[in-house]
């Protein structure tokens, strides 16, 4: 076992130096590598921002369920209860005294509002459900039309389903680009594999001629792909995070403008950890393919 | 320890390298196998080396039959030989003691002592002090001398060495032969293949001549007896 560990170490070691004896190629590899990790990250992350911008954006997701204008404490808290059964999520109640001075401190409509005889505002239940599925969301809505008292539910369904589709497009897309990428990134490894190989031919030729087994040949090679892979994704979250926190405070303002909280959220920790474990796992791949191709022409 | 049986090679293109080659050679004998450029003698010692797998017949060493051995049994077999090439694949971009780390590395064996020992192996073909030395920097008689440290390392029960003396001058292939024989008179079983005849009345071995892929003679040749006064 210490030996099988000392053995890792070892190629481990070769690898760390194999990479730093050639560092202006290595630091190139490294960015090539990162950007083409980058792009497809930043789709991800943006896409990942713009579903939670709109989750924030009022309207988007809830039901509105207003309650017939006779409507009073009993039907209330009928509606509360079936709410309640049907797990449908988060809930408030908005009074139609609340709706009327919202109505009224909205510009220009406090002269329209005064006007009136009468509150023609109804009781309403405000639901932001917790499957916002748009099939989901539609199923839940007609749901509700069908209970006492409720004279209309509203949902904004084809403004839902074309973002979610947008979303789900963007989704397709973005893995599509990614695939291309990690495609490009098991190449680059591949390659830079292939030139160790053919530049390392007469130590492996050596080494095998005196004892070294398949796996001691090969274990360096796949700790340098999988280094190189690990570092690489390391370099795009760095990129990804970078190109995040200058376009931050733009997006803040804007934001802000709408009268929004939102704030463009970068690479997470967990974000840097996946990115860095699929660069490995990418390199080590390029590193095997190249491996069994190339190794059997030297040896 | 080793041995032979009707041992044919064979390559595509129809060039027979060895025909019915059969032999034995006990523990800790020292043998030549001699015989003019062409004659067998490379391809015999890759034959041995598992390097190649013969035609037919067999080659036993150390009770393994290398016609039968499994492709990823063949690096542990290696490693109980001390193989010395001709062409002596040294690595150059290493120095002379990570060379002769390189086997120990190999199998893994623990750094501080893989030093003692290649510094010991080092000394014992008479390179002491020469470790940070690349191996471009020796001169062939040393080279020579690093690819015998390389092979033993790992002390291994048998040498086989393909023209370990080719291109060095009578003085240095002398002194090559007399670390071989260091080592036989240790129970090393040493074959040695050379095409240099000059060389064999000198030495006290078994020599096993090969002509045309034919192993034609064998027959023990008597050393001077340098102990006399």
């Amino acid at each position: 076992m210490i030996g099988w560990l000392a053995q890792h170490q070892a190629a481990l070691r070769d690898a760390v130096r194999r990479m730093t004896a050639a560092p202006l190629n290595s630091l190139l590899s490294l960015l090539v590598i990162g950007v083409a990790l980058t792009l497809p990250t930043a789709g991800w992350l943006t896409l990942d921002n713009l579903r939670q911008l709109a989750g924030d954006a009022p309207g988007v997701q809830q039901i509105s369920i207003f309650l017939t204008v006779e409507a009073g404490k009993r039907e209330f808290n009928d509606i509360d209860s079936r709410l309640r059964e049907a797990r449908a999520g988060n809930w408030r109640f908005v009074p139609r005294e609340e709706a009327l001075k919202r109505l009224q401190a909205a510009e220009g409509m406090a002269e329209i509002i005064g006007s009136l005889p009468r509150n023609p505002l109804p009781d309403a239940f405000i639901v932001t459900p917790t499957d916002v599925r748009p099939e989901a969301l539609e199923q839940l809505a007609r749901n509700f039309s069908t209970w006492p008292k409720v004279a209309h539910v509203q949902l904004d369904s084809a403004w839902v389903k074309r973002l979610d589709a947008l979303l789900r497009l963007g989704k397709l897309v973005i893995m599509l680009l990614g695939a291309l990428f990690a495609g490009a990134m098991v190449t680059i490894t591949f390659n830079t594999i292939r030139l160790q190989i053919l530049a390392q031919a007469a130590e492996i030729e050596v080494a095998k001629l005196i004892g070294a087994t398949d796996s001691y040949i090969q274990r360096p090679l796949h700790y340098f792909g999988m280094l190189q892979g690990a570092l690489g994704g390391l370099v795009a979250a760095l990129l990804a995070s970078a190109g995040f926190h200058l376009l931050t405070p733009g997006v803040a303002e804007l934001a802000r403008l709408y009268g929004s909280s939102f704030a463009l959220q970068g690479p997470s920790a967990t974000d840097v950890v996946v990115l860095t474990v699929i660069g490995g796992v990418l390199g080590w791949l390029g590193a095997r393919i190249s491996v069994l191709i190339h190794l059997q022409r030297v040896i | 320890m080793i041995t032979a049986s009707d041992v044919c090679k064979r390559y595509p293109e129809g060039r027979e390298a060895l025909r019915n080659v059969s032999f034995e050679i006990t523990t800790g004998e020292m043998v030549f196998l001699t015989g003019h450029s062409g004659a067998g003698k490379s391809t015999l010692f890759r034959l041995l080396a598992a390097i190649e797998r013969p035609t037919s017949g067999s080659i036993v060493i150390n009770g393994q039959n290398l016609a039968s051995l499994r492709r990823n049994a063949i690096p542990f077999l290696r490693r109980k030989l001390g193989l010395i090439f001709q062409d002596r694949k040294l690595l150059f971009d290493r120095n002379v003691l990570d060379n002769v780390l390189l086997p120990l590395a190999i199998v893994g064996h623990p750094a501080k002592d893989a030093r003692r020992r290649a510094q010991a192996a080092l000394a014992r073909v008479g390179l002491p002090g020469r470790e940070r030395t690349f191996p471009i920097a020796l001169s062939g008689g040393e080279q020579q001398r690093l690819a015998i440290a390389r092979a033993v390392v790992n002390r291994p029960a048998i040498i086989l060495a393909d023209e370990p003396t080719a291109n060095l001058d009578s003085a240095s292939a002398g002194d090559i032969f007399e670390i071989f024989r260091a080592f036989q008179q240790v129970g090393v079983t040493v074959l040695i293949a050379t095409h240099d005849p000059l060389l064999l009345p000198n030495m006290r071995a078994r020599v096993l001549l090969l002509e045309r892929g034919d192993l034609s003679e064998s027959e023990q040749r008597p050393v001077p007896d340098t102990s006399a006064p």
